[in-house]
């Protein structure tokens, strides 16, 4: 008999917003094998698509039938199953009825404890059929969505969309069930205008094609195929390049289920406006790609792509260019408009933008950041950078929020600091003004990129510490997902430039000066140190985090070099790499072990277990406790030497030195001896050791090696 | 700003590509609301008048706001002409007026082949759908002064918004059972694209007269008067009273209950329509620049905080109190939570 048959199943809904139909599919696919196995049905990988109007799963074989399982029930002892003459007793005979199984078909087994008498049950498997008509509702109902709708009252069922129709087929026939008054069957729709509204499936096989022909591309790496395919072309033609955009080339994807792309034309009048505006109003309103020519200066063409399989009287391309002829006009004009004042004269209309209600608005926020950045930016220059310009760090920090108050950013809020920068520049300011203004906000990701000057680092470290500092300083502090004003972000934005940089800076120095700018500007704040140091720990931990996930560190390497010191990340990042690059030598590992076990010592002692006392020379009595105290003094002195000169590797070489001497000190010496004084010297010894060598690393930290 | 400058321009030579359009070219503009309404009175709904009080939006319209709350099923067409006065442009913009004419449909319970009747109505504008780009892109709507929102889509057709699409969650701060399906129709828009033509103000209202014909005057005063005449004392005390009013209204009651409908004792839609003018106060101050953002949402709390007690209130008397919207809510309801 067949064991095995396909499977099928679809949720048909209304529009699933784009953004969210990938991962959907994914988490169906990991809720249906979780079931499915669950039950022991799954036995080949599933697979699962998405298109605007439907999620789909499919595999091309389940089993049809739960295998039976045997048990085995133990009842009394056979010494108390029978009596003597090996009639069942009194005992068995309750058993037999419990179970429900007759005497003549129970049976004795013999376990570890003796031989019993025993009954086999078994659990007969259900069809598959039934156990999916209980997991698929389930599994609909388990699948979560940022922000689900109910449709059909307060007692109805919650999904992303109303779900409209519902296929779900096993070995071709349906797997009846009902979810919120739709019927599971055997019929999906089409594309909603090009094709059929009733198509009869039989399971995978014929589901993808017969869609096909009915204008729905269920496969999105296959619209995306088609999307890239006709885009080449129509750019081929032109002799054109595309302007590369990833993100909107999935969003695409994702918006229709028979994706077309078509070209369409503007006034070549608008190319006079920045390209940065015009790929904007294209991509964000339109969601146009725009084409450049070879020089990657944008060309007065765009590709729409559209939900049909062609622009039959060209009716589609003419909508499309009208809307974008009245976009881009707006665009003009605010571009126009905006620069009939000079861009510092818009500061006045930040004080009408609020920040946060009690953080004030975006002109205190602006005092704050200039205070912040001529700070930053006069400490590089004295510790010896010379392009660090405080000037111009200023003036950038002054004109970096007054964009937010021109109609393009109000319409285009995603040109933040973009169109200040290109305002900065027509209005004829210095160029490294100029790019510091445009790329403040940088970077926005662990993966976009840095300010490309050093103006620009200083003023989008100011800009992120200050909301840091500011939305601490009243207690907004992002907690699991809740983290309204990207403090995460801004976080990991500081540390990257540090890093990437390679800029010298004491994060301590700037959390206080940024709590200084916050109580000697609006809104007056005063910061305590348990709040600065709330500052400096989750700038810690953004840091930990990007040491580990972008720069490949192992987590025990950061943390062992994060805790002898996280003041100035680009230092603990030489550290690490010192740490990182003597860690598997022969001395450095058991080193690092004695050193566990020499905090593990101190620790037991308890809190004056010789802490902060001096080493009496008289009383170290032993060969191996002078050799150490000796020795340990002498590395120290090389060791410092090559940590002044950043020499961190050496200075780790040397310390690994002190490994056999510690050895045989562990080997001679009991550290705990009965007699006090004794016992509080070499305490002191190994105290004062471990303070020593901890200011590279805390070597503590490292995690041994498992051979 | 003063949006006075906007597109002098911009409208001269859109008046160039006009002319060189075919004259009769799609249904006019009353012809348009016409088709709408005798399709959706096909479709059971009540045809209904607009609000005699100055609204931002359709959904403002007691006709939307009260009807959607409690259990009993409705179906309602209306236009409602919608003042927004900081988009006033003096009516030199050909695409931003200070009011412009929504056409709202509700459908209460939401109907199961809702996008399908919404797609007919197209049809029946003349609209070829296998001809245009027609997507539902997701856009939930959310108005702060009613305490409402929703989950829906905003409609393109060939990249031009032309509708609102929402399943109502809530409103006035009440859940909604059942979900009602609001459709707002920007009329002037879909005009526009039925016609051919580049600014509102071109198209042909009946056969005799454009939409500038009958409405410029009204455009130009209003944004003086939004932008440059409005009393900003005044108007906040105008506020101030309006919201004395209504607080006074429901304050002088005894807490509603069941079966009071239409006794004396409690005009709560009079309470509301004073809640309707706080709104649009509000959107003058706005228009003027008379508010700074702090306030700003301060003087929205005031407002939301009036719509809210007034839905609480007339459910109340309907006897559909919060706590009869909220039993049976038990434990599929809380299981339903994984989902929010």
């Amino acid at each position: 008999m067949k064991d095995r048959g396909a499977f099928l199943f679809e949720i048909g809904c209304e529009e699933i917003p784009a953004g969210l139909l990938n991962k959907a599919a994914s988490e169906l696919k990991k809720l249906l094998e979780k079931h499915l196995s669950a039950n022991g049905i799954f036995i080949e990988p599933l697979s699962t698509h998405s298109a605007p109007r439907r999620l789909a799963a499919m595999c091309s074989a389940v089993l049809l039938q739960q295998a039976d399982e045997r048990t085995e029930v133990l009842g009394p002892p056979k010494s108390v199953a029978f009596d003597n003459v090996g009639q069942p007793t009194r005992a068995a005979e309750s058993f037999s009825e419990k179970q429900g199984i007759a005497m003549s078909n129970l049976y004795t087994t013999i376990t570890p404890r003796g031989e019993y008498l025993a009954a086999a049950r078994v659990i007969h498997g259900r069809p598959a059929r039934e156990i999916l008509a209980e997991v698929l509702p389930r599994v609909m109902h388990e699948l979560t969505f940022p922000r689900s709708m109910y449709w059909t009252g307060k007692k109805g069922a919650r999904f992303i969309r109303p779900v409209r129709w519902i296929v779900a087929l096993l070995d071709g026939k349906p797997i009846p069930f009902e979810y919120e008054m739709v019927r599971s069957g055997n019929a999906t729709e089409g594309h909603r205008f090009l094709g059929r509204s009733k198509i009869q499936v039989s399971g995978p096989k014929d589901y993808i094609e017969k869609l096909r022909r009915n204008f729905v591309l269920v496969d999105a790496a296959e619209r995306r195929k088609k999307i890239e395919r006709e885009i080449r072309s129509i750019v081929a033609k032109g002799k054109w390049r595309l302007h590369e955009d990833a993100g909107l080339l999935e969003l695409v994807t994702y918006l229709n289920e028979y994706p077309t792309v078509i070209r369409g034309d503007f006034d070549a009048e608008y190319l006079e406006l920045p390209p940065e505006v015009t790929v904007t109003v294209m991509r964000d309103h339109q969601k146009y790609f725009a084409v450049e020519n070879r020089r990657a200066e944008i060309e007065s063409h765009f590709l729409a792509v559209i939900n049909l399989d062609k622009d039959r009287a060209g009716l589609v391309r003419q909508g499309h260019q009208k809307v974008l002829r009245a976009r881009l006009a707006d665009a003009q004009f605010f571009w126009q408009a905006d620069q009939k004042r000079r861009l510092a004269d818009y500061i006045e209309k930040l004080a009408h933008i609020t920040f946060e209600s009690r953080l004030g608005s975006y002109r205190d926020k602006t005092e704050r950041m200039r205070h912040l950045a001529r700070k930053i930016a006069g400490n590089w220059f004295d510790s010896g950078i010379h392009s660090a310009d405080v000037g111009a760090a200023d003036r950038a920090a002054q004109l970096s929020k007054c964009d937010l108050a021109t109609e393009m950013v109000r319409e285009f809020t995603e040109l933040q600091g973009v169109m200040g920068g290109l305002y900065a520049r027509v209005q004829g300011e210095d160029e490294e003004v100029v790019w510091a203004i445009y790329e403040h906000y940088k970077p926005v990701g662990t993966e976009d990129s840095i300010p490309r000057n050093l103006t620009g680092c200083a003023v989008s470290i100011a800009d992120k510490l200050d909301s840091l500092v500011a939305c601490f300083g009243v207690g907004i502090i992002p907690s699991g997902s809740s983290d309204p004003f990207a403090l995460r972000r801004a976080a990991s934005g500081i540390v990257q430039i540090l890093l990437e940089r390679g800029i010298p800076f004491s994060l301590s120095a700037a959390v206080s000066a940024s709590a200084q700018a916050l109580k000697a500007n609006p809104p007056k704040i005063e910061l305590g140190t348990e709040a600065e140091k709330q500052v400096l720990d989750f700038i810690g931990d953004r840091a930990k985090y990007l040491l580990r996930e972008k720069y490949g560190f192992a987590y025990d390497e950061v943390n062992a070099a994060m805790a002898a010191g996280a003041d100035d990340l680009v230092d603990v990042r030489n550290r690490v790499v010192a740490l990182k690059a003597i860690r598997h030598s022969k001395n450095f590992a058991p080193l690092a072990i004695a050193f566990r076990r020499i905090r593990k010592i101190l620790e037991k002692a308890g809190p004056d277990g010789g802490r902060g006392g001096s080493v009496n020379l008289e009383l170290l009595r032993l060969t191996a406790e002078r050799d150490l105290h000796r020795e340990g003094r002498e590395l120290a002195e090389r060791a410092g030497k090559h940590k002044r000169a950043g020499e961190y590797k050496e200075a780790l070489e040397a310390i690994s030195e002190l490994r056999p001497t510690v050895d045989r000190f562990f080997e001679d010496v009991l550290v705990m001896d009965k007699d006090e004084s004794i016992r509080r010297n070499r305490l002191a010894l190994l105290a004062g050791l471990l303070k020593e060598f901890s200011t590279i690393a805390d070597f503590s930290e490292m995690v041994a090696e498992e051979k | 700003m003063n949006p006075r400058s906007i597109a002098a321009g911009k409208l001269k030579k859109n008046m160039r590509s006009v002319t060189s359009q075919r004259k009769q070219q799609g249904l006019s503009f009353q012809a348009v609301i016409f088709a709408l309404q005798n399709y959706w009175s096909d479709q059971g709904c009540i045809v209904q008048q607009p609000y005699d009080v100055e609204v931002g939006a359709g959904t403002m319209h007691p006709e939307t706001f009260f009807r959607v709350l409690g259990p009993d099923p409705y179906r309602v067409v209306y236009v409602q002409p919608s003042r927004r006065p900081a988009d006033g442009r003096y009516g030199e913009n050909p695409n931003r007026l200070y009011k412009h004419s929504q056409l709202q449909v509700i459908l209460k319970p939401s109907p199961t082949d809702v996008q399908a009747l919404y797609l007919n109505s197209l049809r029946v504008l003349g609209i070829d759908l296998k001809q245009h780009d027609i997507r539902f892109e997701e856009d939930n709507w959310e108005s702060p002064t009613l305490g409402a929102w929703g989950v829906g889509w905003q409609v393109l057709l060939d990249g031009l918004e032309i509708t609102q699409f929402t399943y109502f969650q809530q409103s006035g701060g009440m859940d909604l059972d059942p979900v009602s399906c609001e459709l707002t129709y920007g009329l002037e828009r879909i005009a526009a694209f039925l016609q051919g033509v580049d600014s509102v103000f071109q198209l042909r209202w009946s056969s005799t007269s454009s939409y500038g014909d009958i409405r410029l005057a009204e455009e130009q005063q209003f944004s003086v008067y939004s932008f440059e005449w409005a009393d900003a004392k005044r108007t906040r005390e105008m506020f101030d009273l309006c919201e004395k009013e209504a607080k006074a209204i429901l304050a002088r009651r005894e807490r509603p209950t069941a079966g009071m409908a239409g006794k004396q004792e409690a005009p709560i839609l009079a309470a509301y329509d004073f809640c309707l003018k706080c709104s649009h106060l509000f959107n003058v101050l706005d228009s003027r620049g008379a508010i700074s953002t702090t306030e700003r949402a301060t003087l929205i709390a005031r407002v939301r905080a009036l719509s809210c007690e007034v839905a609480r209130d007339y459910c109340a008397i309907h006897g559909w109190g919060e706590s009869a919207a909220e039993s049976g809510d038990t434990k599929q309801g809380a299981m339903r939570q994984v989902h929010r």
